[in-house]
């Protein structure tokens, strides 16, 4: 196998790692859902990626023989980034509600205040 | 003919009703129409099963799409059944929510709250009816999202935590299913269970199926909360107002096991599952861990609600085992403890609804001598307590009985012995909720008085139904060996 291969696979890999690295790591829950942002933007690019044959063009209305590429993915992925859009909303509305309640967005701290109760 | 109708009626009447309680802006309204309309999804999930036990398992295709390019909906013996339990299920939990959600949320707020339960009921049922891959993720986050927001809906702080923390692990476990999605499609090209079903003896040897299994099965059972992916379920449940904790213990982890179901026997089929990749040698003993460490943290838990929370990952690790015996006495089992399991749960979830409504949050402090200051609603908590752990006579024991058989055929004792002991320590926890309601003494000026009739008739039919369940055994048993007999296909 020569190397890169289908690059697009290193790409989506690396972000996919990256993501759920910062998901695990960080204490902000800002930063973490940052992650998790990453995370399914890696996903959509995978299956956008999918999609494509090389050298075929936008799957439109045309006239003759002519290669598009897979309009499937593409929609269905339109259909996943709402759902992110939507978790997106709802995760950083919690965020608020945290920051108001807590006074704070560090699981550290949260933690702290829930454990000297 | 609206007989023809029925599966995605029984999507559409909730998404229907959702926004309609966002415009009433009327709490009371909106309680009545999310009852109302729970009833009338249940009602719909009754003549869907009659329909399938008469004519076998039926197709509609959305918009008229014929599948496998359009979006099918297939039900077959086993989602008739869960379509049944879930949408019953949100029916009795829809009719006892009124008092506890005005107290515990409160009159401005409730008809959002509103709004969420039939959203989150919607995407429930959606998932359970749907035969296409990537419908059922865009229901299971059209459910989940609902869910984090009713669980941010409870009075302490900590609700809004374990809301988030939910929200990140499930993200997390849905896209994980998103990639496996997208795996399966590119290797076969389609979405469609029932065409991938056919495409996949071919495929057996591919790398990327094998991957994509993985993926779904790791993204599930973060969802499903089976050992060790189980951290965000303790505090959901503990924190999430008292309905929210009766809904989601009765409803979310077993549509969540009814997806592993799917994946496993009609997706990949069980000669993939478990011979070309043995997941029953990994989900075994996470099963039995689960089973353990479950019912461990729930002996020395001191808040009732989070005890019982870790008692459900203890349960989830019965239905697990059930499923990875793969065998029809096994499947049958895990699928009667999924219904029985269901309806004890949300019985014993809500009479601590009903105890939360005139004490406050239920440590065990606060519940010394409710069995006097409460005695119908102890008298239900006791009942189904004794469900739980499966006193001969309840339907604990039917499903368990099932269960230890299962094993047995097997020739795994040990697996059996494993049921008995987490038998034994779920009559430990149970009783320390009995030693103080009824052993203790009432301290004085503690709140006393039964709590609302519109909330103890739900509760107590669901201990009538789980009482009746354990003596007549044939619609559950039966059900469950159809459903189970379908997904090993030795039926049509």
């Amino acid at each position: 196998m020569e190397f890169p291969g289908l690059y697009n696979y290193w790409i989506v890999t690396g972000l996919m790692m990256g993501g759920l690295y910062i998901v695990i790591s960080r204490r902000n829950l800002v930063k973490k859902l940052i992650g998790v942002a990453i995370f399914q933007a890696s996903v959509f690019v995978f299956y956008i990626t999918i999609g494509k044959v090389s050298g075929g063009t936008a799957p439109i209305v045309f006239v003759g023989n002519m290669t598009y590429s897979n309009p499937l993915p593409h929609v269905l992925i339109l259909t996943a980034i709402v759902v992110g859009v939507a978790i997106m909303a709802v995760g950083l509305a919690l965020v608020v509600r945290i920051k108001e309640a807590y006074g704070a967005i560090e699981e550290d701290e949260i933690n702290r205040q829930d454990n000297n109760r | 003919m609206i007989l023809n109708q029925l599966p995605i009626l029984q999507v559409v009447l909730p998404l229907l009703a959702a926004p309609l309680c966002l415009l009433l802006k009327n709490s009371t309204w909106a309680t009545w129409l999310t009852a109302v309309t729970s009833w009338l999804t249940f009602f719909v999930a009754v003549f869907l099963l009659q329909q399938t036990l008469e004519i076998g398992s039926q197709s509609y295709s959305i918009g008229g799409w014929t599948p496998p390019w359009g979006i099918e909906y297939r039900i077959d013996a086993l989602n008739a059944f869960v379509l049944l339990f879930v949408s019953a299920i949100c029916a009795i939990v829809a009719t006892a929510s009124g008092p506890s959600v005005i107290r515990e949320i409160g009159r401005d707020r409730a008809y959002l709250f509103y709004c969420c339960f039939l959203l989150f009921e919607t995407g429930l049922l959606g998932v359970v009816a749907t035969g296409d891959v990537f419908n059922l993720f865009v229901f299971l986050e059209i459910s989940s999202l609902a869910a984090y927001v009713l669980v941010s809906f409870g009075r302490d702080r900590r609700a809004l935590s374990a809301a988030y923390r939910y929200l990140i692990l499930g993200t997390i476990g849905a896209t994980f299913y998103l990639i496996g999605v997208g795996l399966l499609y590119q290797a076969t090209g389609t979405l469609n269970f029932s065409d991938l079903a056919t495409r996949m003896p071919l495929l057996e040897d591919s790398r990327t199926i094998r991957a994509a299994f993985a993926f779904i099965t790791v993204g599930i059972a973060l969802k499903l909360a089976l050992f060790p992916l189980h951290l965000w379920l303790p505090n959901a449940y503990a924190y999430a107002p008292s309905i929210v904790t009766a809904l989601l213990a009765g409803t979310a982890t077993k549509v969540a096991l009814y997806i592993l179901l799917r994946i496993f026997f009609t997706l990949f089929g069980s000669n993939f599952s478990f011979g070309t990749l043995p997941v029953d040698v990994i989900i075994m003993p996470l099963a039995v861990a689960a089973v353990f460490v479950g019912s461990a943290a729930a002996i020395f838990e001191n808040d009732v609600k989070r005890m019982l929370a870790y008692s459900t990952i203890a349960q989830i690790g019965y239905m697990v085992i059930g499923i990875s015996l793969a065998t029809v006495t096994g499947l049958t089992g895990g699928i009667v403890h999924m219904f029985n399991h269901a309806v004890i749960k949300t019985a014993l979830f809500l009479s601590l609804a009903c105890a939360v409504w005139r004490v406050g949050p239920v440590t065990m402090d606060a519940i010394a001598g409710l069995g006097k200051r409460m005695p119908l609603t102890m008298g239900a908590f006791v009942l189904a307590g004794m469900s739980l752990i499966g006193v001969p006579g309840t339907a604990g024991f039917v499903s368990k009985w099932y269960l230890v058989t299962a094993a047995l055929e097997r020739g795994w004792w040990w697996i059996a012995l494993v049921m008995v002991v987490g038998s034994l320590l779920s009559i430990v926890y149970i009783w320390r909720v009995l030693e103080a309601a009824y052993f203790r003494p009432v301290s004085e000026g503690a709140p006393t008085g039964e709590a609302p009739l519109l909330m103890l008739l739900p509760t107590w039919t669901l201990v009538a139904t789980t009482l009746y369940f354990g003596v007549d055994t044939r619609f559950g048993v039966g059900m469950a060996r159809l459903a189970a007999e379908s997904l090993l296909g030795l039926v049509p």
